[in-house]
């Protein structure tokens, strides 16, 4: 597939990294330009790129100075040059062959003892708790990025009904739980303290050390959601 | 040939120079708070730059040496004994069977780095030998030391004859101080949300020393402050953040991301510090105040560049003296 370039900006992120900056969007043409830009310009990696980092609808290039700064003689920052060297890779149409993982379902138990905010997101949103598990499975979910923590997956977008903003105060949030915050959804691999409003969650190991690709889910990866019982949760 | 811990320290890792190249899986990549100081333990006792070390928090832990080695300390000064006789930072030691190495009192600094001559055969995951205490992996067994646990040497050369029946001995040179001083002034280059800022924000951002807070940790720092207060709310979609994000809360407080930060975040990144200024970071405790200073990019890549000369330098040197030590004594 060729990808026409949209307009970003440049900026610094510190003295070892650098983003390209698509817009301030969740937006799935933006999302795909971040994926066609990360693969073209991994493709033409250089000594010294240390790794990217693709996010909604940002690249970020990490970079080791010491390296890079080997090639660099005319006076130049080591940024203006990686800077020169993603404007030239990116400043025409390149095609980017995507491979789509397939789709993957999770079963989700969205029974009120794994779904501690369920209740009050179906209240403030005037549904019952049944209409939101229904909203919710009713379409699948694009994986945009993987972030915040080893192999937690941002996917988008919720239905409008059940869109919900992040919680004021982060609470303890158990592995496996299901969560919105505004468009988005997210599974949490790890426990760790969050916002997320908790409406569910999933017996599946969503990142395991074990195995060589350690996270379950990929970031352009469709993710379909279906209910599942509570003793089906528990003997899953 | 290992050492065995007899006493657990709070928070005592196994970390490397941190594991790279998986950001894109959220994976983020930890490794040493303060790199300098780990790569300078690595290189007066002769090790590849990169070889893991134990990173150690105060009170830390006692240590029991099962064969004679060679180690160095670097990093924060913990007033550290063998056998109950002080010994001091940045110089070579050759431990003897059953030395004791401990800890008394936290003199300056936050984190200390203990490397052994050939470094520990530890597993590695992902490439790295780093512990990932979030995620259980890596290190030695992805977790902190406890009391007990024994963790083996790759290098098994019995270095009994350097220590001629003597409990342990102080190798005649050390590493000069020059690096890491003990300033508390970091440089930073402004972020992408600087400008959310308002003017008096910016000024006091620059000319007002901020604390370090009990909420404080491998992750990042929490620092205490009059809250900053923001040009604009508009909320950011999550994108990359670094070793040294400095990330501006809705409270107005700011918090400074460290070795074990998150790889993706949402909150304005007001401004970054530079990494060659990552150990004075490192090294700052519970109530330690800082001063931010802008600069530029140049002046930034500059002191890395310095930064990393000293080290390649300090590792010739300390190649060549160990080298020619261990001749001198038939190895």
């Amino acid at each position: 597939m060729k990808y026409p370039i949209i307009p970003y900006r440049i900026f610094p992120l510190g003295d070892s990294a650098i983003t390209i900056d698509f817009g301030n969007v969740i937006d799935e043409d933006v999302n795909n330009s971040v994926f066609a830009s990360y693969h073209q310009l991994q493709q033409h990696s250089l000594p010294g790129i240390i790794e990217f980092i693709p996010a909604y609808s940002s690249l970020t290039v990490c970079y080791d100075i010491v390296t890079v700064k080997k090639r660099v003689h005319n006076g130049k920052t080591v940024f203006e040059s990686i800077k020169e060297w993603i404007e030239d890779k990116l400043h025409r149409q390149f095609s980017f062959d995507e491979t789509v993982p397939a789709e993957i379902t999770i079963p989700v138990c969205y029974a009120a003892e794994y779904a501690p905010d369920i209740e009050q997101l179906a209240r403030t949103k005037g549904l019952s708790a049944e209409e939101v598990i229904e909203i919710h499975t009713s379409k699948s979910y694009k994986v945009y990025m993987l972030g915040f923590l080893p192999g937690f997956a941002y996917m988008g977008e919720v239905d409008v009904r059940i869109e919900m903003p992040r919680k004021q105060q982060p609470q303890n949030i158990l592995p496996g739980s299901v969560g919105i915050a505004g468009k988005q959804t997210g599974i949490y691999p790890f426990a760790s303290p969050g916002g997320w409003q908790i409406i569910g969650r999933t017996p599946l190991k969503l990142f395991d050390i074990d195995n060589e690709n350690p996270a379950l889910l990929q970031a352009g990866q469709t993710v379909q959601f279906y209910s599942i019982s509570k003793n089906e949760f528990e003997n899953y | 040939m290992s050492l065995k811990i007899i006493k657990a320290g709070v928070l005592d890792t196994i970390q490397d120079l941190g594991r790279y190249g998986n950001q894109q899986l959220g994976i983020n990549p930890g490794g040493a708070m303060d790199k300098f100081a780990m790569q300078t333990a690595n290189a007066l006792v002769g090790n590849d730059l990169s070889e893991a070390v134990i990173e150690l928090h105060y009170p830390a832990s006692v240590f029991l040496f099962s064969q004679p080695a060679l180690i160095a300390l670097s990093g924060a000064d913990f007033s550290a004994s063998i056998n109950g006789e002080p010994v001091a930072n940045l110089h070579v030691i050759a431990v003897n069977k059953n030395d004791a190495l401990q800890f008394h009192r936290p003199v300056n600094g936050a984190r200390a780095y203990l490397a052994v001559y050939g470094g520990f055969e530890i597993e590695k995951w992902l490439g790295s030998g780093s512990t990932n205490l979030k995620i259980k992996a890596g290190g030695f067994h992805g977790r902190g030391l406890k009391k007990s646990d024994e963790i083996p040497f790759k290098c098994s050369i019995d270095f009994s004859a350097l220590l001629n029946k003597k409990e342990f001995r102080v190798l005649p040179w050390s590493a000069d101080t020059c690096f890491p001083d003990d300033s508390k002034e970091v440089l930073v280059l402004p972020g992408n949300e600087w400008d959310r800022l308002t003017v008096t924000s910016k000024e006091m951002f620059s000319s007002t020393p901020f604390v370090v807070t009990k909420q404080s940790d491998r992750m990042g720092y929490r620092l205490g402050n009059n809250p900053l207060s923001s040009i604009s709310t508009e909320e950011l979609i999550s994108s990359a953040v670094g070793f040294g994000t400095i990330q501006l809360l809705p409270d107005g407080k700011l918090i400074v991301l460290m070795a074990d930060h998150q790889t993706t975040g949402g909150y304005p990144r007001i401004a970054h510090v530079i990494t060659a200024h990552h150990s004075r970071l490192a090294q700052l405790k519970t109530g330690d105040g800082i001063w931010f200073r802008l600069t530029d990019q140049l002046a930034a890549e500059e002191l890395l560049l310095q930064q990393d000369r000293h080290l390649l330098q300090l590792q010739n040197a300390c190649t060549f003296r160990l080298q020619q030590y261990l001749q001198k004594h038939g190895y």
